[in-house]
């Protein structure tokens, strides 16, 4: 399989990575070069392999499902580009 | 004086004891190496001198007393991927602009808990994606090592380059890195180091930047299999904020070193002998196989059919699994923000701006291997090969065998700009072809230096264990390090 300029822009839209009609082009050869190499695996015989879920032999640990941490607005929001008032300002989203 | 920053941790941890110098001593020699070196090296991203000083006075302090943990003292260098509290941790990207977390990573807090000194922030390649370090935000680190007669710049590998590089240069004495497909063991042998990966699940991954979480574990770089043993005994845990976090004891991994190694079966696998690899290669592995031959072990031919497909797999699975991994980044909650005419504008620009080249072109490969109508046909399958990867090694295992030996990489390392590599993002990515099939398999994989090729360049043999028995990968890799000897870059830097 490979894809075309405009599969690699609708992929970039799905991402959310803005792509300009250059960057689609020149990303289109470096990813038919990766998909292409991929497609080695369609030799292989997987009759009967379950796809892996877990790599090691364990069973899922669990914790008992109460509240362990919060109380640290702050901290969370510290990093953040624009906040306020402890919470995360975005451009607006409803009209 | 001797020069303390050639000491091993082994050495340091008794001199240090014994009060022959102190940790502040011993911390203030490798902040000067690194003042002198790092604008030709550029290993660290954040020298903490300051921090680094008042962690030794407080260790100085610990040891007067007669008391101190494993790792009192001792000063490390730490990769960009690991959190550490209100200090630079940014994966080496710019999309984490400014990023200093309010927490600090399980497997650095064990460290520290330990007694062990920070020194900084080692450069790597962005989120880990890179076999050469050259795709950081923070620009290439130059690998201490030329060819004889040569003043190129060669890489020092990836992605925990600036790890390999500090280790090798004498800017720390250990270092943390992580390995998702290869990033411990390349570097180290390209450095003329030693590095572990461990088992998946034997060290935290809480508070480590997360690249593809099937995959990705932390282990240390280090100049000897002892010091690496040391610094995995620290760095190694059960970690009730990892569900993936293992339920088994950390073992006493130096106990191992020193054991001889007579009757242990070493599996050499024939589908590691690629057509066109270079004859050096398979010279240093006939060496490794002597040398465990002349140290008692059985040398038994293995085969593992599914090895070559292997990196095509991870090819699928890790960049799906990083895709979905860097979604977080959108510029809302920390980092870089570019604004936009709305809200998807600026996820948009914010993202473009944010990652390299490598990066979105892996956050591409994984979205469309998820997108809907490929799912079966790349990820499903790419997960059902990883199965039979790992059957490969469950027979060998079954079949008694107690460790495999192969080259750690397909070539020494290469120059920085390569042409030939970046035209082809498939020909960097075969670097990781003899490292990759231990991530896909969860086991336990150590490269060890062997020996120098004709240029002079360190070449590393790989010891592949099983799970969470790292303690053989000591045992054995011992032997390969009493045999060859130490390596030690001849110094042209400041």
């Amino acid at each position: 399989m490979s894809v075309d300029t405009q599969t690699v822009k609708r992929v970039a839209r799905l991402a959310r990575i803005k792509v300009s009609d250059d960057d689609a082009t020149r990303m289109t050869g470096e990813l038919n070069a990766i998909l292409g190499f991929v497609e080695q695996l369609d030799e292989v015989d997987i009759e009967g392999a379950e796809p892996m879920t877990s790599v090691v032999d364990q069973t899922m640990k669990k914790r008992v499902d109460g509240v362990t941490d919060g109380n640290k607005a702050d901290d969370i929001t510290r990093n953040a580009p624009v906040s306020e008032d402890q919470f995360f300002m975005v451009p607006k989203v409803v009209e | 004086m001797t020069d303390l920053t050639k000491l091993t941790i082994a050495e340091a941890r008794k001199g240090l004891k014994n009060r022959d110098y102190t940790s502040l001593e011993l911390t203030d020699a490798f902040l000067s190496n690194i003042e002198a070196a790092n604008a030709q090296l550029n290993a660290y991203v954040v020298v903490t001198a300051d921090k680094a000083r008042n962690m030794a006075k407080a260790s100085d302090e610990t040891l007067a007393k007669g008391d101190g943990g494993a790792l009192e003292g001792i000063p490390l260098g730490i990769k960009d991927l690991f959190a550490t509290n209100g200090v630079h941790t940014q994966a080496c990207s710019h999309i984490l602009d400014g990023f200093k977390p309010a927490y600090e990573s399980t497997v650095t807090t064990n460290l520290w808990a330990d007694g062990a000194v920070m020194l900084g922030k080692l450069n790597m390649d962005e989120f880990a994606m890179g076999s050469s370090n050259e795709t950081s935000y923070y620009g290439d680190v130059i690998n201490p090592w030329r060819k004889q007669g040569s003043n190129q710049d060669l890489v020092p590998g990836g992605s925990s380059g600036g790890s390999a590089t500090a280790v090798a240069a004498r800017l720390c004495m250990g270092a943390t890195a992580t390995d998702t497909g290869g990033s411990i063991r390349q570097p180290a042998a390209f450095t003329g180091t030693v590095g572990i990966k461990p088992t998946y699940g034997r060290c935290s991954r809480w508070g480590i930047v997360a690249f593809a979480s099937s995959l990705d574990q932390a282990g240390p770089i280090a100049h000897t299999v002892r010091d690496s043993a040391i610094l995995m005994k620290s760095m190694a845990s059960i970690d009730p904020k990892d569900t993936t976090s293992v339920d088994i004891e950390v073992p006493d991994y130096e106990a191992a070193i020193g054991k001889s190694v007579k009757g242990l079966k070493i599996g050499i696998p024939a589908e590691y002998r690629l057509d066109g690899m270079p004859g050096e290669i398979e010279d240093l592995w006939q060496k490794g196989i002597a040398w465990l031959k002349d140290a008692g072990a059985e040398i038994v031919d293995i085969s593992m059919p599914h090895t070559k497909y292997a990196l095509p797999a991870y090819y699928i699975v890790a960049p799906a699994e990083a895709s979905s991994n860097l979604a977080r980044y959108d510029g809302v909650r920390y980092g870089l923000r570019v604004p936009g005419k709305d809200i998807v504008e600026m996820y948009e620009n914010t993202r473009a701006e944010g990652f390299g080249n490598e990066v979105k072109r892996r956050v591409l490969i994984g979205t469309y291997v998820l997108s809907a109508g490929y799912y079966d046909a790349y990820y499903l399958k790419a997960q059902k090969v990883r199965t039979l990867i790992k059957r490969d090694f469950d027979l060998a295992w079954a079949n008694g065998v107690d460790a495999i030996l192969t080259p750690a990489t397909p070539s020494a390392a290469f120059g920085v700009a390569d042409q030939d590599l970046h035209a082809d993002p498939v020909k960097m990515y075969l670097n990781d072809i003899f490292t990759v099939t231990v991530n896909m398999a969860g086991l336990p994989g150590i490269s060890v230096p062997a020996g120098l090729d004709k240029d002079g360049l360190p070449l590393g043999l790989q010891l592949i264990g099983k799970p969470f028995d790292e303690s053989t990968l000591f045992q054995v890799g011992q032997v390969i390090e009493d045999a060859a000897g130490s390596f030690e870059a001849e110094k042209w830097w400041g």
